[in-house]
């Protein structure tokens, strides 16, 4: 879980997983575009990678092939695991 | 200058024929046997007269790694301008184009990106009015 954490403690890395939960299945190329388009993030193609290759290790972006480029999806199954570590008790907040 | 002609690398001429004029709609400029290939250009219908977009044989060692690259990243080699990416992403999902990205807004236009079947990924645009 400890990769789970590391992985979410970055603003980009939590864009990335905004625009991959509003559609799922993107490029490299597209995630870039709609990065700096969407939210005036100009990281590098390389940067951005990196930052997938860090989500993907966690769990929380897998990949697939479609035809030749590669796609990301949002797996959400390490997030449900923090909440059945801490589960939320329904109560209101004070 | 003007740019005339650009081109992109094809690994069927004849089959990248077949899909940029019956499936995209670009009309034939020219088609000349050339040894065992074609000097091959098409043009939009649009601009009989404006730049030639050669199908260039692919064969060359250097093309391969060159476009796997790029494919893997989902990154276009080229980009067409039409009036409506929306309405052009149902003509062609309708004839059975592939399409890496489904249109987007990117703010002052609209975006796609498809596969033309030949080993390159497209990029469609078109800008919103101002």
């Amino acid at each position: 879980m400890t990769t789970v954490f590391k992985a979410l403690d970055d603003e980009t890395r939590r864009l990335i997983l905004d625009e991959l939960a509003a559609r799922d299945g993107q490029s490299l190329f597209e995630l870039c575009t709609v990065l700096l388009t969407r939210h005036g993030v100009g990281s590098t193609r390389q940067a951005i990678s990196q930052h997938l290759a860090v989500l993907e290790d966690a769990g929380l972006v897998t990949t697939e092939r479609r035809g030749r480029t590669k796609l990301h999806h949002f797996n959400r199954e390490p997030l449900a695991a923090i909440s059945q570590r801490w589960p939320t008790t329904g109560r209101k907040q004070p | 200058m003007r740019i005339n002609l650009t081109s992109i690398y094809v690994d069927d001429q004849r089959a990248a024929h077949a899909f940029y004029t019956g499936v995209l709609g670009f009309v034939t400029r020219h088609d000349i046997p050339l040894g065992d290939d074609f000097w091959l250009t098409v043009v939009s219908p649009d601009a009989p007269d404006g730049p030639e977009l050669l199908l260039e044989p692919s064969g060359h060692p250097a093309v391969k790694p060159y476009r796997d690259a790029l494919a893997d990243e989902g990154i276009p080699l080229a980009q067409f301008a039409v009036d409506d990416v929306e309405a052009e992403y149902q003509r062609l999902i309708a004839s059975g184009v592939v399409f890496t990205q489904q249109p987007t807004d990117i703010g002052p236009a609209i975006v796609a990106v498809f596969d033309d079947t030949c080993g390159n990924l497209i990029q469609l645009i078109s800008e919103k009015p101002a």
